[in-house]
């Protein structure tokens, strides 16, 4: 981001960012979770320079080694650096979490903001499809997707974003309902302006910040769903040290030696708690009430 | 117009919406099975089949025909309860996931009162105290419930309570050697167990069931928390508790009394909720203690890619799903005098 060449003429929509960031920060569950989020791209984009071994490499003489001697978290089963893997799995759980989110946004944003402005049939029908897809778990239909399409990471990430984006097409929705009667609206459609130039330019911009926020409440339960799919060996495939894959091959080691499943996991659930407490603080964040009262 | 006849009216509304969803869900899961790369019929007839045999399939499938008429024949199926055959057990789906469904339908039962044991009071507890650390607290520690990958937490639990502590049983519904002692009649292994008079075999299954349902509570008091909280505190802020106080009743009184006798109706539709997303929970926490109920079912079948099974299930857990919103419904409206 341009940040630092814009600060000094600091854009409304920046200024707005930096007191939400600053409202954040007091906060010290939020806090947490911007740290936590923070940690974790730092490790994704200098992976190769914070892991200790290649995570890949295996040392079948050195296999399920218990942490220290050189291995922070210990070794697994083929004598891989736990530690290592950990770090290189940030990146599948940043491309998973940022590939179903730049899917999502867009399309629950489309049809919600379509279904708003336009209403009547094409909204009905429109909502009613939403229901379907909202009637199912979405741990549930990721699976259905993935049994049909294959296991495979990218077949996971299309199968989250297939059900994760009836919410915030719902959202979206909502807020364009508030928006279709307004004059500057009306003002567009006198113009000549054309129903989809109306969504895409007049509609669309004043519901992206409730969804962006929507979004980031969805990040986590994204992310405990790719680690379920990964468990059950239907995401990420073995050598790709995806934290849910990681535990489902140390299941078979964990009573004798309970370092294989149990980093893996309190990655997965520092990551989801941090971005619940972050969706947390976000939603008060921008409750104007709650602001007015700090 | 009466009132009578305006109920009716949303009630046939509903039974309307009730019947588009269920259609949807049947083309869903229709499109779905379709969708599958795998050739449906070579998983029957095998790799080394003749052309002869594999066009057979091919067209006893009715897989020549359009797609509309395949799905009219889906929908024709489902109707009439004909979900086809399990190719790994051989026998019709719908008889394998009624054999099945009991264990889970136990584990959840559990879970979800034990869930709205733990989310009740916590949500009453931090209204109460909005906003001071008890609030803080109570936030965190269901957050904390919600964010954790269940099928890790089953594991870690696993490790420390079975293998080091040897307090519960181990994976299974009850000790290997108690398995076949008692009749199945019905299946619920609490139940028949108490049926049979043995104990043992009781004590065995409750055992084996703390475990999993305490977690699975756990997970989905989070929601309960939730709900109970922002629910009492629309209670706690109305003038009537006010009012109660004034008049001389002890906080607790007024709490437990008033405050918390208001929003009961709410509570049961919030847990006939919740108990629809417990399902999924239940899924990966069976996976994890070899439980032999409806989500081991649905993940051994995808491992092996019967399309068969997996759609079945997925099905039967949106109809459930329905059924607990519809549910919900209902029971809002014969509790909550203000919709009538």
């Amino acid at each position: 981001m341009s940040a630092a060449v814009e600060t000094h003429t600091l854009p409304g929509w920046l200024n707005a960012l930096k007191n939400i960031l600053l409202f954040l920060l007091r906060s010290p569950t939020s806090a947490f979770g911007l740290a936590v989020l923070a940690v974790l791209i730092l490790c994704a984009l200098f992976a190769p320079l914070i892991a200790t071994h290649d995570p890949y490499v295996q040392a079948l003489g050195n296999t399920l080694k218990p942490p220290g001697n050189g291995h922070l978290f210990g070794t697994d089963e083929l004598g891989r650096d736990i530690f290592s893997r950990l770090v290189y799995g940030a990146r599948i759980t940043l491309t998973i979490i940022f590939l179903v989110s730049i899917i999502v946004g867009p399309v629950g944003l489309l049809i919600g903001a379509s279904a708003g402005y336009l209403g009547g049939k094409f909204d009905t029908v429109l909502m009613r499809i939403t229901d379907i897809f909202l009637s199912f778990p979405s741990l549930i239909l990721s699976l259905a997707f993935v049994a049909a399409l294959g296991p495979s990471l990218n077949n996971a990430i299309i199968a989250i974003a297939l059900t994760s984006w009836p919410p915030i097409a719902r959202l979206a929705r909502a807020e364009a309902m508030t928006f279709r009667k307004a004059d500057y609206i009306a003002a567009a459609r006198l113009q000549g302006a054309s129903p989809l130039r109306i969504i895409v330019k007049s509609i669309m911009p004043m519901c992206l910040p409730s969804v962006l926020i929507r979004l980031t409440l969805n990040m986590a339960t994204v992310i405990l769903t790719a680690a379920g799919l990964g468990f059950l060996g239907l995401g990420a495939q073995p050598p790709l040290p995806e934290w849910g894959a990681m535990i489902a091959t140390g299941r078979r080691y964990m009573l004798d030696n309970w370092w294989l499943v149990t980093f893996p996991g309190l990655a997965i659930l520092t990551v989801s708690l941090s971005f619940n407490l972050l969706g947390d603080g976000l939603r008060d964040a921008l409750d104007p009430k709650q602001m007015n009262k700090r | 117009m009466s009132f009578s006849r305006l109920r009716l009216g949303g009630a046939v509304g509903q039974l309307g919406s009730i019947i588009v969803t269920l259609l949807g869900l049947l083309v869903l899961t229709f499109f779905i099975g379709r969708m599958m790369p795998a050739d449906p019929v070579r998983a029957i007839v095998g790799e080394d089949a003749t052309r002869e045999t594999y066009e057979q399939v091919y067209h006893a499938l009715g897989l020549d025909r359009p797609v509309w008429e395949q799905f009219v024949y889906y929908m024709r199926d489902v109707l009439t309860g004909n979900f086809g055959t399990s190719i790994r057990t051989g026998q019709p789906v719908i008889q394998d996931i009624l054999h099945v469904m009991p264990a889970t339908i136990e584990l959840a039962t559990f879970a979800i009162l034990i869930g709205a044991c733990l989310g009740i009071p916590m949500g009453v507890f931090a209204a109460v105290n909005k906003d001071r650390w008890p609030d803080h607290a109570v936030r965190v520690f269901s957050l904390f419930g919600h964010s954790m990958p269940i099928f890790w937490t089953g594991m870690i639990a696993l490790i420390v309570f079975y293998a080091h502590l040897d307090l519960v049983g181990g994976s299974g519904r009850m000790d290997q050697f108690y398995i076949g002692l008692v009749d199945e009649r019905t299946g619920f292994l609490l139940i028949d167990s108490l049926r049979a008079g043995e104990m043992d075999v009781f004590w065995s299954a409750l055992n084996h069931l703390i475990l999993p349902a305490t977690l699975l509570g756990y997970s989905s008091s989070a929601y309960i928390t939730r709900m109970t909280r922002s629910f009492m505190l629309d209670q706690l802020g109305q003038e009537y508790v006010t009012t109660a106080r004034v008049k001389g009743l002890s906080r607790g009184q007024t709490i437990w009394l008033h405050a918390f006798g208001n929003i009961r109706v709410q509570l049961v539709t919030i847990i006939a909720l919740a108990y629809g997303s417990l399902l999924e929970g239940a899924v990966l926490i069976e996976t994890v203690f070899a439980w032999p109920g409806f989500g081991s079912y649905l993940t051994s079948n995808l491992i092996i890619g019967d399309m068969n099974a997996v759609m079945t299930c997925v099905l039967i857990i949106g109809v459930i799903f329905i059924g607990l919103n519809l549910l919900s419904d209902i029971l809002y409206r014969i509790f909550d005098p203000r919709t009538r």
